[in-house]
């Protein structure tokens, strides 16, 4: 895949080669090109030519991947047979690299050296805790340690500062105006409905169900753009609820990521007398090779932000799912999908 | 020090039953009293209730299960906590004390790593409870000392302290995203998801377990002796040592797959019930089970009520159970005498 790599543009050519010559005589023996600022404002500095980037955690590793799949050093977590099903095969199957961000390191910092990347790519929450670690890590390794926002209206800017940090910016360019439109003509299409008459919606997680996001939580991120979430008005992350208090909040649509509830709920007594269940609104989010609604928080998403407003407001939104979700994965994953495999992202089955 | 039974019993009998009215009363779905009661009645003659259905649903499939539940697992744990804290003589044993919860939630949190459905978690659990237990006697009896009850301690510590680091693996090998909160959740433990059909799992290895242990109430006694006495009296104390570890390990591995870790409850009811009935078995063990079915109720109803989010029922019991074990604690000489 480095055949992208080795036909650089002109514009990069010319300024690679002016700040290669004007750094290798202040810094003999590194190649430095111009310093970049990331998302929190910090100034990185990158080599005039990145060819082996890190990413810090999955969101980074699949936004990488959209504009530039062969400077991907690994994955966070090795991906599974059916996700590499919808990603570039030489791609999708690289090594497990583990990750630096949130919980725990999972990735050896040793390890992180050993693969020599020219840049870490981080992008999710840009708060004190992100900066501090970028901040430990670039002084640790010596490796230039780039943080982005990874939201829905940080997400385009994000896209620009890369392509500028990795020297594509026509890819990132394209991407970041597919981001914009997405999300501007799919909110202008609602702006005129008022928040409070947009449908309420709970979001089911986990074995039962019964774990959903609070309000403002990154979970929520692409239904709260949409809708009401009916636990909005408790702010926080994820969190235990009682088919009691969903009875009480009575949803008019439910959006889950497990199969097993999408399977029984129609047949779950207890959760009949839901207003979401009764209409049949219960809807299983596309998962493949990225989850379209939740997780990982990046640009996987996009798709499911049309897939959730056909949902929401079918009148609104004529288009055909399928030739969105066609054109999605080819511009951002690289795949060109058959009818039976659109088929198989749409039924959110594994 | 002979006393009667009956005035601790009725004690535990009235917390038991105030529990019971207040929790099928309370709840964030706004139920009538008079519904509550039309639903229930109509249920009982098994005529149709002229309450909606959404009322009626709250009542039997949700709430009513859920209190079930949260009677069962706390009579669970508190016959559970005595059983050991009279088999160890220590009164600082609690139920997990030989790595039944330890087991049980490297069993759970494996289920929710392989994404198995809740029946398969909840196997594991009681599964992994009853063979954390079992290895840790294996290698307790394997080891021949002239205390085989501390050198038991002692491997249940250990094995413990092996399965939680089991926990923290597959913690962190699982998704961050979707398995990991599902597995912090399960072990902090929550009635939230208790459903009719986690009922009769639930009853029946409790059943059984407390059953043999009621059998054994007079010999149980004689176990709170140490070893060679216990053997003077006529006592084979290593069978029968086995069958209330069995037991009590039956009962708690499943009350722990129901409910996830919820712990305090088998160390803290016990030492009530021997404050308002002695350390009588006999009359220990029906006063313990009525407390601990009260005590959990009163909390898991705390749990579902205070906010719109469940409060985690480890955390609730922590917070009530730390307190009482300090004072436990600089009162032990009295309350175990």
């Amino acid at each position: 895949m480095a055949d992208r790599s080795k036909r650089p543009t002109a514009w990069l050519d010319r300024r690679a080669i002016v700040t290669g010559l004007a750094s290798s005589v202040l810094l003999p023996g590194r190649v430095s090109a111009a310093s970049v600022t990331d998302g929190a404002g910090r100034a990185v500095t990158v080599p005039a030519r990145v060819e082996r980037v890190f990413p810090a955690g999955p969101p980074a590793a699949i936004v990488l991947y959209t504009i530039a799949p062969d400077l991907l050093l690994g994955w966070p977590r090795a991906n599974r047979p059916e996700e590499r099903e919808f990603l570039l095969p030489d791609i999708g199957s690289r090594p497990e690299v583990g990750r630096i961000t949130g919980r725990g390191n999972t990735a050896n910092l040793e390890v992180v050296l050993s693969l020599k990347p020219d840049l870490i790519l981080d992008i999710g929450s840009v708060n004190a805790t992100y900066i501090s670690l970028a901040d430990r890590v670039q002084e640790q390794t010596r490796i230039p340690y780039a943080l982005l926002d990874g939201r829905f209206d940080g997400i385009a800017a994000s896209y620009r500062t890369i392509g500028t940090l990795i020297g594509r910016p026509e890819p990132a360019e394209a991407l970041a105006r597919y981001n914009d439109d997405t999300v501007k003509s799919i909110t202008g299409r609602i702006a005129a409905i008022p928040r409070e008459r947009r449908p309420r919606v709970y979001y089911a997680r986990g074995p039962r169900g019964l774990e959903t996001g609070l309000g403002g939580s990154i979970n929520m991120e692409t239904i709260e753009l949409l809708a009401q979430n009916v636990a909005g008005g408790t702010p926080g992350g994820l969190s235990n609820v009682s088919i009691e208090q969903v009875l009480l909040w009575n949803p008019d649509v439910i959006i889950t990521i497990d199969l097993a509830l999408a399977a029984n709920v129609y047949n779950d007594r207890a959760w009949a007398p839901i207003a979401a269940v009764q209409a049949r609104r219960v809807h299983l989010s596309p998962k493949l090779p990225f989850g379209w609604v939740d997780f990982p928080p990046s640009v996987n998403r996009l798709i499911g932000l049309w897939w959730l407003a056909k949902i929401l407001y079918p009148d609104l939104f004529p288009e055909d799912l399928r030739a969105l979700t066609r054109d999605f994965y080819r511009q951002f994953y690289h795949v060109a999908l058959s009818d039976a495999q659109i088929e198989r992202v749409l039924a959110g089955r594994d | 020090m002979r006393r009667s039974a009956l005035p601790g019993l009725a004690i535990a009998l009235i917390v038991l039953a105030v529990g019971l009215v207040i929790a099928f009363t309370v709840g964030r779905y706004p139920v009538s009293l008079a519904e509550l009661l039309d639903v229930l009645w109509s249920r009982a003659l098994g005529r149709p209730t002229s309450a909606p259905a959404a009322v009626e649903n709250v009542v039997l499939l949700v709430r009513g299960p859920r209190v079930i539940a949260a009677v069962l697992v706390g009579s669970a744990l508190a016959v559970a906590g005595s059983a050991f804290q009279g088999l160890f003589r220590n009164p600082l044993v609690s139920p997990d004390i030989l790595g039944a919860s330890s087991g049980a939630a490297l069993g759970a949190v494996i289920g929710i790593f392989f994404s198995l459905g809740v029946v398969g978690i909840e196997l594991l659990a009681f599964m992994g409870g009853l063979a954390a237990v079992a290895a840790v006697y294996v290698i307790g009896s394997m080891l021949r000392s002239r205390d085989p009850i501390l050198v038991l301690v002692l491997a249940g510590v250990v094995i413990g302290a092996l399965l939680g680091a089991g926990v923290g693996l597959v913690k962190y090998l699982a998704d961050p995203y979707n398995q990991l909160p599902a597995m912090t959740f399960w072990l902090l433990g929550s009635l939230a998801a208790t459903s009719v059909s986690d009922l009769l799992p639930l009853l029946g290895p409790v059943a059984l377990g407390t059953l043999v242990l009621v059998a054994l109430r007079w010999r149980m006694n004689v176990m709170s002796l140490p070893d060679e006495e216990a053997r003077a009296l006529g006592v084979s104390t290593g069978p029968l040592r086995i069958a209330i570890v069995a037991a009590a390990t039956l009962v708690t591995s499943a009350s722990v797959a129901t409910s996830g870790i919820i712990g305090w409850v088998g160390l803290v009811v016990p030492h009530l019930a021997r404050a308002l009935v002695g350390p009588d078995f006999p009359k220990l063990l029906p006063t313990a089970a009525l407390l601990g079915g009260g005590f959990l109720l009163f909390i898991d109803t705390l749990a579902r009520t205070a906010a719109a989010v469940e409060i985690p029922l480890g955390i609730l019991t922590a917070v009530i159970g730390t307190p009482f074990f300090i004072w436990l604690l600089a009162d032990m000489q009295r309350s175990w005498s």
